[in-house]
């Protein structure tokens, strides 16, 4: 008889009652907390009973809820000898519909953007630690039954990929520490009090204070570097063959977000234009921001557009790439469900056309210009030749004249009035060129995912593709 | 008199420390301003400015993760030789063959942990404000080092010689190709001709500049060594000592104004 959970060996559902152990104790130190917290309250007040009522309610809930997590635990602990019968996993079926629905590129930015769109819209709901531990668990509660799958463990449990899961969570934990810090600043400055990073300030010698933060901190790093070390090996793979290209071909982690634009954009644009723009823009944004508040202190409130800008920049376009080209990008650099085989032969259609070809040959007829592609004839002068391919070019090179030529004015006299003010001309011009090159990315990802857009301008000729 | 007197009033001990243990306020002034690396810090600091939930230390690490790879780095030197013949070898030799083997592994996990925490860094001194007035010129030496740490671990990938590294730094590197006009495969090379004849090549493009050769090889390999061991820790070193001079100059870690 076929072993019918080959993939789960008893190392591993030792791992995972470990991680669930785990689990279990920090949430044991939450309920903890709740239930010292409780105890502060007492002073007799009808508020502070209706109080004390519902962290009584809390501290049950995290109290069972930790329990809970270490019959789990236990349940590995005891199953990890006969991993034939270990049925503690995630069904089939849901893994299934989990890949039938998110398995493509619209459905993973739509979850990225909820992602982002909640804390900015609910900040102050986000703040609270209650809700950011509600978060990690879940997220912790995801890892711990997904890994009991065999190709979610695959890519998820690469040694490579170990680091960029633990830069998710990073972010997710510094994104919510900002909201919490920012949105009791916004209160304390609603109120007119002082700012957090005004109370107890006192001025503090650096031997002690700072020098030993920075001692347990070099300890603990390298406590850490040596476990993770020990723990994860280097990889290695075969020698280095310059014939045969492995399947998928990625390149370092950290440009994956890079070589996701490559399925939008070709590679003079994704490669070397909107890298170079990054760093630029980067460069840029002390001199643009003119906002002088915010200066030292968390706040949101003070400067939300320029938070919601860099946010979408940093978590919806950088962060997020990378995790959707190191996780979900396989062979042929198709899109892979999380729980999804890496199967060299999965065929995805492409059927993408130019804006060129939009216009001209899927106009409806009576429209003046719907026809074949202008296409110079073969004894046509090098002239004639770059008036064909302009003529066929046309609707894209109007599109974008438009878009970076005319929308400008459009803003500085409406949306951003008081920008274009407060910029002057040229810091304006830098502005909103950086802000139209960047929207430029989702614009075209949309364009694609609604109409098969392929360029919007294409000049193979010139190998000048947008 | 007790041993540790003996050896806190010897001549050697106050040749190297030149004052008494930093037990009281003046001393503890004094070992920061006397002591090379120590004196980066200001004497005192802000409470506020130096708490974990505000800075989240992300800064501090990267560059003790900097340090972390200068030495581990020097260290794999020893064992490493960048040629086609013995790189891979020597991987494996140490992997198979070294005592107490995780020289690499730190060196490769550190590198990616440094290229995380200088990304949050640059996230957090984003969210704080603090590359305002009168701190923009330091945001921008901070751009510059987070495009040096990703070029150090770039650089790196390809050292390993396996199959991973070189297709990595090809997959990488093929979009020098297309750079607008000096690449043989961007947009405008054409216009780079004399007489006719295309300035731009595949031997003479932005590729074959970073790589030595038309693909990834030999040439490579050592170019991106030199690049990964002397080349950019240097720069990235020179540029540190500007950063953090910078954060002292312009006022220390930023507080509300």
């Amino acid at each position: 008889m076929i072993d019918p959970h080959p993939d789960l060996t008893t190392p591993v559902i030792w791992g995972l009652g470990w991680f669930w152990l785990a689990v279990f104790l920090m949430n044991t130190g939450w309920a903890f907390l709740r239930w010292r917290y409780r105890a502060c309250g007492a002073s007799g007040a009808a508020e502070d009973s209706a109080r004390r009522r519902s962290s009584v309610r809390s501290v049950l809930f995290w109290g069972f809820y930790a329990v809970l997590l270490l019959a789990i635990a236990a349940l590995h602990f005891a199953m990890a000898g006969r991993p034939s019968e270990f049925w503690f996993r995630l069904p089939e079926a849901f893994k299934d519909t989990v890949d039938e629905l998110l398995s493509n590129p619209v459905a993973y930015f739509v979850l990225w953007i909820a992602a982002f769109g909640v804390p900015v819209c609910f900040p102050a709901w986000v703040a609270k630690p209650t809700v950011g531990w509600c978060a990690l668990n879940a997220a912790l509660v995801f890892l711990g039954l997904s890994l009991t799958d065999w190709d979610f463990r695959q890519i998820v449990g690469k040694p490579d990929n170990v680091p960029i899961v633990g830069m998710l969570f990073l972010v997710g934990f510094f994104t919510w520490l900002y909201f919490h810090r920012a949105t009791d600043n916004d209160r304390r400055l609603a109120e007119g009090r002082p700012l957090r990073e005004q109370e107890n300030n006192d001025e503090v010698l650096v031997w002690p204070d700072l020098v030993y933060i920075e001692l347990i901190c070099m300890v603990a790093l390298t406590a850490l570097l040596i476990v993770w070390g020990i723990a994860l090996k280097a990889p290695l793979e075969e020698p280095a063959s310059p014939v045969r290209t492995p399947n998928p071909s990625k390149a370092p982690w950290y440009f994956l977000g890079l070589q996701e634009l490559l399925v939008y954009f070709d590679p003079w644009l994704a490669g070397v234009v909107f890298p170079a723009l990054i760093i630029v823009g980067l460069m840029a944004i002390p001199y643009l921001d003119f906002n002088q508040k915010g200066n030292g202190y968390y706040t949101f409130q003070q400067r939300k557009f320029a938070v919601v800008m860099f946010m979408f920049g940093f978590v919806v376009l950088w962060v997020s790439m990378i995790g959707l080209g190191t996780f979900l990008r396989g062979p042929n650099w198709n899109f892979f469900g999380i729980y999804e085989r890496w199967d060299v032969h999965k065929l995805e259609v492409l059927d993408n056309v130019n804006l060129s070809e939009y216009f001209y040959l899927h106009s409806p007829d009576w429209l003046p210009w719907a026809g074949p592609l202008p296409q110079a004839p073969p004894e046509a002068s090098t002239a004639a030749r770059l008036g064909y391919i302009l003529a066929r070019e046309a609707p894209g090179i109007v599109l974008l004249f438009l878009y970076f030529g005319l929308l400008p004015p459009i803003l500085a006299a409406t949306v951003f009035r008081t920008f274009y003010l407060r910029m002057g001309f040229v810091r304006y011009v830098v502005f909103i060129v950086l802000l139209l090159l960047m929207a430029l990315l989702p614009i075209k990802m949309i364009l694609r995912w609604a109409f098969n857009l392929k360029y919007i301008v294409a000049i193979p000729e010139w190998f000048f593709n947008i | 008199m007790s041993l540790r007197d003996y050896i806190r009033n010897s001549q050697v001990w106050r040749s190297v420390f030149r004052h008494p243990a930093p037990k009281d306020r003046r001393n503890r002034a004094v070992v920061i301003l006397t002591n090379l690396i120590l004196h980066l810090h200001p004497v005192t600091i802000k409470q506020q400015a130096i708490a974990l939930s505000y800075t989240w230390c992300m800064g501090g690490i990267t560059f003790f993760l900097f340090i972390v790879e200068t030495i581990t780095g020097v260290l794999l030197m020893f064992y490493y030789r960048p040629t086609l013949e013995w790189a891979y070898q020597d991987m494996l030799a140490l992997r198979d063959a070294v005592s107490f083997g995780i020289l690499r592994e730190i060196h490769r996990w550190a590198g990616h942990a440094m290229v995380i925490t200088v990304m949050l860094h640059m996230y957090r001194v984003f969210l704080t404000g603090s590359y305002k007035p009168p701190r923009e010129f330091n945001w921008v030496i901070g751009v510059l080092l987070l495009v040096l740490t990703f070029l150090l671990s770039f650089t790196g990938y390809l050292l390993p010689w396996d199959q991973l590294a070189i297709w990595a730094i090809t997959v990488g590197s093929n979009m020098a190709r297309a750079t607008p006009f000096l690449g043989h495969e961007g947009p405008g090379f054409q216009l780079l001709n004399v007489g006719g004849f295309d300035l731009i090549t595949s031997t003479s493009d932005a590729r074959f500049v970073l790589l030595g050769a038309r693909s990834v090889g030999e040439e490579t390999l050592n170019r991106f060594y030199i690049l990964h061991c002397v080349g950019i820790p240097l720069i990235a070193a020179f540029l540190m000592g500007v950063h953090f001079w910078r954060v002292r100059k312009d006022g220390g870690i930023s507080q509300p104004l």
